[in-house]
């Protein structure tokens, strides 16, 4: 099954130096694959190196050890075949929606074009027909996150990086924009690494979920989901979700046993 | 139903405008009247203050010779190439001292040096340089408006937003790409409020070059009629000054209005 992994992370590890001159171990010996077209997610509680993980792929970390390669290509900075959607959308607010979607396209020097066609296509698939000419700040909080989705695969990467994509928008919209991203995901076959702290979410949308533990970073357990799709919301009823959920949770509680429980999603 | 509507949307319109404009309009005609009626019957001293119908006789003729246009045009003309030369200094060398720490750390303290020291000092010694013609007002009105434009910029340039300048370097962007695409135009609110300092400052430069040395300009204007005790005709002069620094300052917001569609409206800062 994991003939060729699209994505392949060895030994990883990280040290920040702090302030005082200490240094801390953000990710110990981080081993993880993702297959071609397969939808990963990352859980772990706050400040255990998730997002260290996903800005590592996205190459806007570069002092790392350990070996990452993408496309079974070594990874040295950033790579054509990734695109990224961050907590916020980081939209450009001066540039249209349709503008802000071509911007990866300008930088790297694409067929405008065929850029602007494929920008006006995504808008499409993301539920933004006729929102093209809009600016950022006419748009909502799901709107944007959507352009910023659209964004991300306008040069057509093999991968779809996502760091808590939806963690700022309010719960029911946060719900819609997950099956939409399962739709998404689908519909353009990308491979798709989400970094979360919901578990829910996680377990709904993904084929594998990896369990992250805190000080230092490093994947504790990889649990398959065994779910048929498409997934509706309504697999929330399902016995296998709700078990998936609690396996997940109890493997975090034990990381955080000390800590008040936290409320998931 | 149509011509109704139009009457009343009208209508509520005169209604905001008259709402808006009402106690500035009030006061200054009162203050007008006040000083109009204080000149006539109260005796004020028109060597001090004239009244404001003799301000507005000297005004008219004035223009009428052709005498303040044509000083006028040179003021203005010293303070637009003074303006220019501000902005694309200061952005200049706002860009580069933000791109290299090096560049900063060397600058900096001249940067502060020249920054607290009064421009206006140098006016004297920059006519030496510069001589009796626009080049000396320009110099002039140039190092005064820059640092407002240079302190804006390097501070915009600093408080771009990370997340924006992730995504363009997730891509791979050049260091020409992230400024020209992220950088600068984030940076731009910033720089404008520099910028609506630097127009009028950079009249101020104008008119002292002018006061130390000039063979023409509205400055001279003003220190000739000065000597003659012509006191009507200094106010009329530095009515225009007022005038026409307002035009240059709604001038700046309605070019930030367009360059900044994006970023909604925003009073300018206190024109110092």
């Amino acid at each position: 099954m994991m003939a060729t992994p699209l994505i392949a992370v060895r030994e990883l590890s990280k040290v920040y130096p702090t302030a005082k001159g200490e240094r801390v171990q953000a990710l110990s010996r981080i081993n993880l694959e993702i297959g071609q077209g397969e939808f990963v997610s990352l859980v772990g509680p706050s400040g255990c190196g998730k997002t260290t993980v996903l800005r590592i792929l996205a190459g806007l970390i570069a002092d790392y050890t350990g070996d990452v390669s993408v496309s079974g290509k070594a990874l040295h900075g950033p790579s054509r075949e990734v695109g990224v959607v961050f907590q916020d959308a980081n939209l450009m607010p001066w540039r249209t929606a349709l503008a802000n979607v071509m911007l990866p396209a300008e930088v790297l020097g694409l067929n405008r074009r065929l850029a602007r066609a494929r920008a006006q296509e995504l808008l499409g698939m993301v539920g933004l027909e006729g929102f093209e000419r809009k600016l950022p700040g006419e748009l909502s909080g799901g709107m944007r996150q959507r352009v910023a989705i659209a964004r991300a695969l306008i040069h057509d990467p093999a991968v779809l990086l996502l760091d808590e994509p939806f963690g700022a928008l309010d719960a029911m919209t946060r719900d819609t924009m997950n099956v939409e991203l399962a739709a998404i995901a689908a519909r353009s076959k990308k491979t798709v690494f989400l970094i979360t702290h919901s578990i829910a979410e996680a377990v709904f949308l993904s084929d594998r979920v990896l369990v992250m533990s805190s000080r230092p970073g490093r994947i504790v357990e990889v649990i398959p989901v065994a779910l048929p799709r498409p997934r509706g919301l309504d697999i929330i009823a399902d016995p296998a979700f709700a078990a998936t959920v609690l396996r997940i949770r109890r493997l975090l509680d034990g990381d955080t046993a000390s800590a008040l429980p936290s409320i998931a999603h | 139903m149509s011509r109704d509507a139009t009457r009343l949307r009208v209508s509520r319109a005169l209604t905001r405008w008259f709402a808006a404009l009402w106690p500035p309009l009030g006061f200054g005609a009162l203050v007008l009247g006040g000083w109009e009626a204080g000149a006539r019957w109260g005796g004020l001293d028109p060597m001090m203050l004239p009244a404001p119908s003799e301000i507005a006789t000297q005004l008219r003729l004035g223009f009428e010779s052709g005498i303040y246009p044509m000083h006028l045009g040179v003021t203005l003309l010293q303070a637009m190439i003074g303006f220019v030369i501000a902005i694309l200094a200061g952005v200049g060398v706002g860009a580069l001292v933000s791109a290299t720490p090096l560049v900063e750390r060397t600058l900096n303290p001249f940067l502060i040096a020249f920054e607290a020291m009064p421009k206006i000092a140098m006016a004297p010694l920059v006519i030496v340089w510069f001589g009796y013609g626009i080049w000396s007002k320009v110099v002039l009105a140039a190092a005064i408006a820059f640092f407002p434009v240079l302190v804006s910029t390097i501070l915009g340039l600093r408080a771009c937003e990370p997340g924006r300048l992730d995504v363009l370097h997730s891509l791979g962007a050049s260091r020409a790409q992230v400024f020209r695409l992220v950088r600068l135009p984030s940076a731009l609110p910033f720089i404008f409020s520099g910028v609506n300092v630097a127009v009028v400052f950079v009249l101020l430069g104008a008119i002292v070059g002018e006061f130390v040395g000039a063979k023409a300009g509205l400055g001279t204007l003003i220190l000739a009629a000065n000597e003659n005790l012509e006191t009507a005709r200094v106010f009329s002069i530095l009515g225009l000054l007022a005038g026409m620094g307002m035009l240059l300052h709604f001038g700046v917001t309605a070019v930030r209005q367009r360059l900044l569609f994006w970023a909604g409206p925003q009073a300018g800062p206190p024109t110092a």
